[in-house]
């Protein structure tokens, strides 16, 4: 095994110059500290996409994407086909684990300031990778055909309807009509799995190689305490050591996701009926939650603007202002410490979880 | 300039025809202006019941005086569909707790403005709805 995995390497040194597979190895160390534990989400985010991606692959062997046959079809897998219902629950549930450890990883690396020079372009393809993220969420929550998915998906593409000028445009396109209905979920499909699973791809290639090239970040309280001479710097090859730790999360991930399938196996819920009224105690994914929160709390009109816009133009200005941060964040200089924005950081965790608490109740 | 308005113009005619095909062909709306939505005999004193108006849903309420009352369902908030609460006497929406009165205009939550009301009469068994004109 290793003669082969040798020859695999001089194979390659043969074509691209001698070490450089040892040489791009061994570029990325990664910075030991009391942070370290953070960087570990990143790498975990990754497993759990690659695990979306091959379920995904497994329930399009049976998923159909019309309204009459969608819903009964995801039934099938769950009662009829072997380990159907495993497959399917490891996918929703590694959906959730991924959107809360790409969460993590965000605000981890919000708070460590990792987003600060050379590293802007890092962040900003994080930062897409997250949207995008929160959009294979949003699209595949549709896909079973349930109440539940049908008016989330009512409202979430009516919001984006209320957006002035453009918004009739966004709301066809991505109802495929007036109405959610049959071109609506053959869109959200589509969306699913071509086009976001292209665009995050694309996007996730760009953004390890930016890690790549860059390396680590350390924070800036640490390098402080390095520069003043209080902290040693210590570091950890990333291949093999950081990656075996890696792999071994991921090991340990996978048995979570096994046992919570297992035991929880995710509901399917009553097929959509586009003329029942929406069930009581609706509420969208939890990710989602604080957005549907401050809706309910926005009153009709707000000023001269109806209330959903203004929550709409408040949460639009709100991710743009989080996606410029590297640029805004001036004072987050190699050794110090922007005291604001990590105010701002802890209150728009505040809000989300408060928030988000407060739908629950 | 003359180069850079080329690209320009290709791109346009690259863009234009893809963005027209995502919005897809008017669908033509169904005619009817009124539509039998229950029995007389079904629907007890305060209630409500979904009915299908064309493509879209409407609310027929039974009120605790015996009136019969009819009102587009579909929330003028985000679109959810609304229902008849007994317990508040007023049409609620799940979504949002957003709240209208008994003649559809918003009185509490997010909607922003009233559903829109339809006429009701009673033919023989029938209770038939019909679009104001």
């Amino acid at each position: 095994m290793a003669g082969v995995f040798k020859q695999l390497i001089g194979w390659v040194d043969e074509r691209f110059g001698q070490g450089s597979v040892e040489a791009f190895l061994r570029h990325k160390v990664i910075p030991l500290h009391r942070h370290t534990v953070w960087y570990y989400f990143g790498g975990m985010t990754l497993f759990l996409f690659i695990v979306q991606v091959l379920t995904g692959i497994l329930l399009l062997l049976y998923y159909r994407p019309v309204p009459n046959a969608a819903f009964e079809s995801v039934q099938y897998i769950m009662t009829q086909v072997q380990f159907g219902w495993l497959i399917r629950s490891i996918h929703s549930w590694s959906a959730n684990l991924m959107i809360l450890c790409a969460f993590i990883h965000m605000f981890s690396v919000f708070f460590m300031k990792s987003y600060r020079k050379p590293r802007e372009l890092t962040w900003i393809s994080g930062m897409l990778l997250l949207f995008i993220i929160l959009g294979f969420g949003f699209s595949g929550y549709l896909l079973p055909w349930n109440m539940l998915a049908y008016f989330a998906t009512k409202v979430g593409t009516q919001m984006a309807g209320s957006v002035p000028g453009v918004g009739k445009f966004l709301l066809v396109s991505l109802r495929g009509g007036e109405e959610v209905g049959e071109a609506t979920l053959t869109r959200f499909f589509g969306l699913h799995v071509a086009i976001l699973p292209g665009l995050a791809t694309s996007l996730l290639a760009l953004h390890l190689l930016l890690v790549q090239l860059l390396g680590m970040s350390v924070p800036p309280g640490v390098q402080k305490a390095i520069d003043e001479g209080r902290e040693k710097p210590r570091t950890m090859p990333f291949f093999p050591n950081f990656m075996l730790r890696d792999i071994i999360g991921w090991y340990a991930a996978l048995g979570v996701l096994g046992a919570l399938a297992a035991i929880f196996p995710w509901e399917l819920g009553a097929k959509a009926d586009p003329f029942a009224s929406a069930p009581a105690g609706i509420r969208p994914e939890w990710y989602f939650l604080f957005a549907f929160q401050t809706l309910k709390y926005l009153p009709a009109k707000l000023l001269f603007l109806e209330g959903e816009f203004a929550g709409m133009m408040a949460f639009g200005a709100a991710g743009a202002l989080w996606i410029a941060v590297p640029f805004i964040d001036r004072k987050a200089g190699f050794s110090r410490v922007g005291r604001f924005f990590t105010g701002l950081g802890i209150f728009a965790l505040g809000f989300i979880f408060t928030m988000s608490m407060l739908a629950l109740l | 300039m003359l180069l850079g308005g080329g690209v320009l113009a290709s791109i346009a005619s690259f863009l234009y025809p893809a963005l027209r095909y995502i919005i897809p062909p008017q669908v033509a709306e169904s005619g009817s202006r009124s539509v039998v939505a229950a029995k007389v005999a079904d629907l007890k004193r305060n209630t409500g019941a979904i009915f299908k108006f064309g493509e879209k849903p409407g609310i027929l309420i039974h009120t605790a005086e015996g009136e019969l009352k009819a009102f587009s369902a579909v929330c003028t908030h985000l679109n959810c569909t609304v229902q008849y609460r007994d317990d508040l006497h007023q049409i609620w929406c799940a979504c949002h707790n957003g709240k209208y009165d008994l003649h559809g205009r918003n009185a509490g939550g997010p909607p922003p403005r009233p559903l829109e009301e339809f006429e009701v009469h009673v033919q023989g068994e029938d209770v038939v709805v019909q679009r104001k004109a």
